[in-house]
């Protein structure tokens, strides 16, 4: 996925000399996950950088960069670290177009590592992202895989608006299903894997039907995906796993379509559970839904603690807490 | 621990002069008019350091334009740069009473102040961006934005560029080189640097300004302006108003132990000057140099406009409460308006008769535009934008799930 990330900077830099690329040891480095490594070889300095460790820097600076005319494509360094930049990207990124008429717009990728699963402990495992899909003017995007991650990638820096792209840091390297006692399994030997050469977007506001099924839909996004998948194996419950991919905007026709087929919803997120993106989903599946509906709906979530380091795996919702929750949601 | 230890206590800084007291200024170092020598433009900002202690000053109490900054602006343009001040005043005071009379809901005057934002605008060319604070519509009015256009968006009525979504005063106008104004404090400070990085990185010739209060200074986003605009020598004027008051809070609270405000650029190698913000022509003179130096890839420059915040902060606020209703009058570097208009008699460019002329013809001027902005509606009255128009530009193509609340809202 670090590759699909890498190609999707290079196609769009090389198509547009206004896409710029900084952050936080991006340059010379090429970023602590290597996602720009390269970059600044291929197109100098001017154009792919290192910034100071000052977030709130990085994204105003990008502002002022889109409002020029350029396109700033910026990393924070991981999710965790948005927080000084919050102020920026709520009240000046999401509403110059806004509150100016659109006299200036926001065209801006910030890009972070999100999510747990790698002993990162309670400053390098946060999924923040109810805080942003909350702000009227963002649009937020999670991809699951190397081909979705380069395809939407694209389509955020051809977006006019500005996009918080997550990018599920456990997922960097491999489809990881939550066995952590598993052996690592590279993306190679997974056909999401295959990472179409060129120019081909992933829209945003699509989502994927990861796996077909009858009984009961799993809404996920992010490392989630798999999980949902392989507890939807390892149950044998008939389960259709949806990959929201974006959720800002959301696919709701698929989400209704889906759900108005198979009668049950879990939701399944990494995030912290009160507030988080699955009440909005769960409200949704409601609204929409109501009379489709056999049971209640269910949420597997991270818990309402701060990440954990050693209870990582506790606080990790795995593919056994989906699967008691798709059994669950079967008996009700 | 040893015996003479005593408790700790804290430290708040207290201004010299609270409502009853007597304003004394005495402590207020003013260096005399044409003190200070013009550096060139190249200067290593080490070279100028004491320029963040001193104040560039060119009009001297009798009114005459003396030292090395003086004679940069031909008596036609002090002609038109007094006709600015007077027209934002005059603007000003006819604003703050049609939000008396409820046409609009919330104004923000320049009394005092309108020698910094007329006089810089001249030093800018076309195509430069500023990021302005509330307190800088002379920016507009001095490149020659409709003031017609400015009621609009006070009025929020039909016409209101900003189709009534933003408060009064917060305009917007990339051709006039004036970016969205936000209305939360600091942020726009780095991206003037961020802007001005752009250019840069595009090989342009254009320069930004960013602009911040005395307050706003303690945001971190004036500490990331200050680091970027060093780090990567933005093309970028970075200019703080120092009107010794954010809202009921004096200039020490943000300012701490340092001696000026100006002297924060220092720690980062950054050109900084203190000007006299009451003096139009010094104002213009450091503007220039300092927009010669970004434009010639020297790097930025921090400006401390040393002025005073003669009226309140907004209409929301009643500085009687909190300071002495005498300070304004015992402010040492007098008012902006009445320094320009000595200049120009001593000149033998101006009389008292001419500025009462003057004076009538900015009054008629501003009430015909007023005429015409009512004409069109007010908050409480007329032709007000459409609620359809909030859905409108959140995004570019509104999404689904706004369409159906644009429905769902009824337009």
């Amino acid at each position: 996925m670090i590759e699909a990330i890498r190609e999707a900077h290079d196609v769009a830099m090389a198509a547009d000399e206004r896409v710029v690329v900084f952050g936080e040891d991006v340059g010379f480095f090429g970023g602590v996950f290597r996602c720009t490594a390269g970059l600044q070889e291929k197109y100098g300095k001017s154009r792919c950088f290192d910034a100071p460790i000052n977030e709130s820097g990085i994204v105003g600076t990008a502002i002022g960069m889109a409002a020029y005319g350029l396109k700033p494509v910026i990393e924070i360094q991981f999710a965790d670290y948005v927080y000084p930049a919050y102020d920026q990207i709520v009240s000046e990124a999401a509403r110059l177009r806004h509150r100016s008429n659109a006299d200036f717009t926001c065209p801006l990728v910030i890009r972070m590592p999100t999510g747990g699963g790698i002993f990162g402990g309670q400053t390098h495992s946060q999924s923040p992202e109810a805080l942003f899909t909350h702000v009227s003017g963002l649009k937020v995007v999670m991809p699951s895989n190397p081909r979705d991650a380069k395809g939407l990638l694209l389509a955020a820096i051809s977006d006019p608006d500005p996009v918080i792209f997550f990018e599920p840091k456990r997922l960097y390297n491999g489809p990881f299903d939550g066995h952590h006692d598993k052996p690592v399994e590279s993306w190679k030997s997974h056909p999401l894997g295959e990472v179409p050469d060129g120019d081909g977007i992933v829209p945003l506001g699509k989502a994927a039907i990861r796996r077909e099924g009858a009984e009961v839909t799993v809404l996920a996004y992010g490392t989630m995906v798999f999980v949902a998948e392989a507890a939807a194996e390892e149950t044998g419950v008939d389960a259709e796993v949806i990959d929201l991919r974006s959720l800002m905007p959301l696919d709701l026709e698929a989400i209704v379509a889906s759900v108005q087929k198979t009668g049950r919803c879990v939701i399944v997120h990494e995030a912290t559970r009160t507030s988080g993106f699955g009440a909005e989903l769960m409200a949704l599946v409601q609204e929409h839904c109501f009379y489709h509906l056999e049971a209640p709906v269910i949420r597997v979530t991270g818990w309402d603690t701060p990440y954990p380091h050693a209870q990582e795996w506790e606080y990790f919702p795995g593919p056994g807490r989906v699967g008691e929750a798709l059994k669950k949601v079967m008996e009700d | 621990m040893t015996s003479d230890t005593r408790p700790l206590s804290l430290n708040v800084p207290e201004p010299g002069c609270r409502p009853g007291n007597t304003p004394d200024f005495s402590g207020f170092e003013i260096p005399r008019a044409g003190a200070v020598p013009r550096p060139p433009v190249d200067v290593d900002p080490d070279a100028i350091r004491d320029m963040a202690f001193s104040i560039v000053r060119v009009l001297n109490k009798d009114g005459e334009a003396v030292g090395d900054w003086a004679g940069a602006l031909s008596t036609e343009e002090l002609h038109e740069g007094l006709r600015h001040m007077l027209l934002l005043r005059t603007f000003d005071a006819r604003m703050l009473n049609a939000q008396r009379q409820g046409k609009t809901s919330f104004y923000m005057q320049h009394l005092g102040e309108e020698a910094v934002s007329c006089a810089f605008s001249r030093a800018l060319e076309p195509g430069d961006m500023n990021f302005p604070t509330y307190r800088q519509a002379g920016l507009l009015i001095a490149s020659g934005y409709p003031m017609v256009t400015m009621m609009n968006q006070i009025y929020s009525n039909a016409e209101d560029p900003l189709h009534g979504r933003q408060l009064p005063i917060m305009y917007s106008s990339k051709e006039h080189g004036f970016f969205t104004i936000s209305g939360n404090l600091g942020t726009q400070f780095v991206q003037s640097v961020g802007w001005a990085m752009a250019s840069a990185i595009s090989g342009d010739t254009r320069i930004a300004a960013g602009w911040i209060g005395d307050g706003s200074t303690a945001e971190n986003d004036f500490h990331a302006a200050m680091v970027f605009a060093s780090t990567y020598t933005a093309p970028v004027v970075l200019n703080i108003v120092n009107n010794q008051w954010a809202i009921s809070t004096f200039q020490g609270i943000a300012r701490g132990g340092v001696g000026t405000f100006a002297a924060r650029g220092h720690g980062f190698g950054i050109a900084s000057v203190r000007v006299d913000g009451n003096d139009y022509l010094a104002v213009h003179a450091v503007a220039k140099w300092a927009c010669e130096r970004a434009r010639r890839g020297h790097g930025p420059t921090l400006i401390e406009h040393v002025t005073y915040r003669a009226g309140g902060h907004s209409t929301s606020d009643d500085p009687s409460a909190y300071r002495s209703r005498r300070e304004a009058a015992a402010w040492p570097l007098g008012d902006p308006v009445e320094r320009l208009k000595k200049h120009l008699i001593a000149i033998g460019e101006w009389s008292e008769e001419r500025h009462a002329q003057a004076e009538a013809e900015v009054m008629d001027t501003v009430r015909a535009a007023q005429k015409e902005a009512e004409a069109i509606g007010t908050l409480s009255a007329g032709k007000v934008p459409s609620p359809r128009d909030m859905f409108e530009g959140v995004y570019e193509t509104m999404p689904p799930h706004l369409i159906r609340q644009r429905q769902e809202a009824g337009f």
